[in-house]
């Protein structure tokens, strides 16, 4: 948690920097505190990141006790599948209802790997994900043609349709019983929890940093203008179906890849463990945490993994019976996201962005709606977007287009501001 | 040969419950743009409402009745207190919120009760006609459920098609800011949609529970059924629905006849992608005048 802390600094110092160029009107960054200074070449930061995240989780799964340590390794699990969804339905605009079907995907073919091949824990890994992305792919094609809710209905049927299919082949896939899995024999004196934890957490910071060089590159771009406006975006010469298939391609490859773990985690693969209510949970958890921020994936995690546990307490306060209490979490859920998907749409981390940004707003005081603009579109890269106001993208970035945060704004993503955050801007600016 | 008519006549019946459950989605598509993934979850829970009302003694048909007024509210509700406060903004919105809203509804049905499935009786026999000398696997029941929705379907289409009141809501569909300059009272009849959604998804509701596992999850795969049957007939018009149903009943039924049970939602995803790129409008989709 702490090293979310971290890099959620760091960013807003990358973006002050961004942000205080010469002819902001604003005198030095006092704004933003300055405690890490990070390189700035992203990868180079990325990188630095996440060794820092790694040698903090490292720490922290070693002082939590077992059972706290596997929650560590669930959120680390999560994180990774949400971050492949966040790519897919926050950036590239495409809802996914199925995600724990390529989640399925991925455990089976560790499962399979492990129990029929000596293959290392990397290499099954490994494997996990790139059968998940070849699904992916498959998925994917047929995706591009599709939008809004035929696609969502498809992918529905997706998460229905794969579980099943293991259970008729239970010779192969072990039926109900399903596949047990080995988890990794720890190193030294670890236990088993903290190491599995580790490796969990370690993977999570992994496909982060690779996901976030992605959406930082051209890819990424292309992600965010196909989601904005398909045919602005095939006319400025992105090859749209392509780029659909490619963020499929992402998010199921991560989604293969959590759902490995997901299979060591649990210590067994069954049918049972992908319901459709994953795949729904999964989503729900994206959009709370954040559509298209890969903070808002730790956000997501956390409430995936802490929301149960949470309510069966919430329960247990309110002497509500069992069978009730099983009922509580889900009941929660889906009221928060209603709730959040009406009252605000950029989840947590947008939540959290619209915050930081009021409070610049009211400390520079004038001629600070620039800057406001600037860290809300060109700071980070990976933004929330698909999910908030996206009904006027182009108008509200051309006054712009003379600031310092222009440059980056244009490269990032035209219109991923919230409603809210536009008018406020626009309103300074006047 | 007897295998064949059985698991067609199998499907036909099938194929009309999934029917009744794609009007209801194509009446929110066409008013609303919007694909109500919690209808299946309404349904749900208008027909837990009408077995309430049976255990209290309450006669069938009043409880029939019941739940079709329940779904109406129902549907008429959740319009006004959710889906109205997401106009303008992403085509992805309604989709999460009506996600949100089928998990909030299986889960109040599932704490109050419980997860068990449980009986609901049949408005008329379940046992199969017999015709000729052989007995068939069509009943009484089915035959109500064919009449029923095919009554469903005539009196949407008779709604859309021949009163002033259709002619508005497809208006307000088309063009909401010209109607409204027009006079036309957008918003009551984007509710009034809703509503008739509500009421089409409570009578499939009715219809699924007698020969399903009645529990919460109950119409979770009716939904996705009956969204394949409402794609492969274009989302839009009724009969396209009704046809829809038909194809899909009875590719599951041949599906799961042949090739096992457990199978059927693979088939159909194979119908539905198919149908996507063969004909992404659906089968009885007109080409649009003017692409705007």
């Amino acid at each position: 948690m702490a090293s979310l802390d971290a890099s959620g600094t760091a960013r807003g110092a990358g973006a002050g920097d961004a942000i205080d160029a010469p002819g902001s009107g604003r005198a030095g960054g006092s704004r933003t505190p300055r405690r890490l200074r990070l390189p700035r070449q992203p990868m180079l930061r990325h990188l630095a990141l996440a060794a820092a995240g790694a040698a903090l989780c490292y720490l922290v799964t070693s002082l939590l006790s077992p059972y706290n340590d596997v929650l560590a390794g669930e959120i680390g699990l999560y994180v990774v599948a949400l971050a492949g969804l966040s790519v897919l339905t926050g950036m590239s605009g495409q809802i996914s209802l199925g995600h724990g079907a390529f989640m399925a995907v991925g455990a089976y073919t560790a499962a399979l790997l492990a129990n029929h091949t000596g293959l290392d824990l990397a290499l099954q890994l490994l494997a996990a994900a790139g059968t998940a992305a070849v699904l992916g792919a498959v998925v994917g094609l047929p995706a591009t043609r599709l939008r809004g809710p035929y696609l969502a209905g498809m992918t529905l049927l997706l998460a229905l349709a794969l579980p099943p299919i293991a259970d008729r082949w239970n010779s192969l896939f072990g039926g109900d019983q399903g596949l047990v899995t080995t988890p990794p024999t720890a190193p030294g004196d670890l236990n088993a929890q903290q190491w599995l934890a580790d490796i969990e957490l370690w993977l999570a910071i992994l496909t982060l940093v690779v996901v976030a060089n992605l959406v930082r590159s051209r890819f990424g771009r292309a992600f965010r203008a196909v989601r904005d406006d398909e045919v602005a975006a095939a006319l400025a010469g992105v090859h749209v179906a392509r780029t659909k298939v490619i963020a499929f391609v992402v998010a199921a490859a991560c989604g293969g890849l959590a759902g490995g773990l997901l299979g060591l985690t649990t210590g067994v693969v069954s049918t049972g463990e992908f319901p459709l209510t994953l795949s729904i949970q999964l989503l729900a958890a994206m959009v709370l945490g954040g559509a298209g921020s890969l903070v808002g994936a730790w956000w997501g995690a956390v409430l995936l993994v802490y929301l149960p546990e949470w309510s069966s307490s919430l329960a247990g306060d309110l002497q509500l019976g069992a069978g009730t209490s099983a009922y509580l979490a889900t009941i929660i859920f889906g009221a928060v996201l209603i709730v959040a998907m009406i009252a605000a749409p950029g989840g947590i981390q947008g939540s959290l962005r619209l915050c930081w940004a009021y409070v610049g707003s009211r400390r520079g005081g004038a001629g600070t709606g620039d800057a406001v603009r600037g860290d809300a579109v060109g700071g980070d890269a990976v933004r929330s977007g698909a999910m908030a106001g996206g009904e006027r993208p182009l108008q509200d970035r051309a006054p712009s287009s003379g600031g310092p945060a222009a440059p980056r704004g244009a490269a990032g993503s035209p219109g991923s501001a919230p409603n809210v955050q536009s008018n406020e801007s626009s309103n300074s600016d006047g | 040969m007897t295998l064949f008519v059985d698991y067609s006549l199998n499907g036909v019946a099938q194929g009309m419950i999934f029917a009744a459950l794609a009007l209801a989605l194509v009446l929110i598509f066409r008013a609303t743009r919007v694909v109500n993934f919690a209808q299946g979850a309404m349904a749900m829970m208008t027909t837990f409402g009408a077995s309430t009302l049976l255990e209290h003694g309450v006669g069938y048909w009043w409880a029939f009745v019941a739940a079709l007024a329940i779904g109406f509210v129902l549907g008429a509700l959740v319009e006004v207190l959710l889906i109205r406060r997401l106009e303008g903004r992403s085509e992805l919105n309604p989709v999460i919120v009506t996600i949100g809203l089928l998990v909030v509804l299986e889960g109040i049905a599932g704490a109050v009760y419980g997860n068990s499935s449980r009986g609901f009786p049949a408005a008329y026999s379940q046992t199969g006609l017999v015709i000729g000398h052989t007995t068939v696997d069509f009943s009484h029941f089915d035959v109500f459920v064919l009449v029923a929705v095919v009554v469903l379907m005539l009196a949407n289409l008779v709604l859309f098609r021949a009163t002033s009141l259709g002619l508005q809501m497809r208006a307000s569909a088309y063009a909401r800011e010209m109607s409204r300059l027009l006079g036309v009272r957008v918003g009551r009849l984007l509710t009034l949609g809703w509503a008739l959604a509500g009421l089409a998804g409570a009578l499939a509701g009715l219809l699924t529970a007698p020969t399903s596992s009645f529990s919460p999850y109950f119409m979770d795969l009716d939904l996705v059924y009956a969204f394949t049957a409402a794609v492969v007939g274009g989302l839009e018009s009724p009969v396209g629905a009704l046809v829809g149903g038909l194809v899909t009943g009875l590719c599951i039924s041949y599906v799961g006849g042949y090739l096992g049970s457990g199978l059927e939602p693979l088939g159909a995803l194979a119908l539905l992608i198919i149908a996507l790129m063969a004909r992404p409008k659906g089968l009885f989709a007109r080409p649009p005048a003017r692409m705007v």
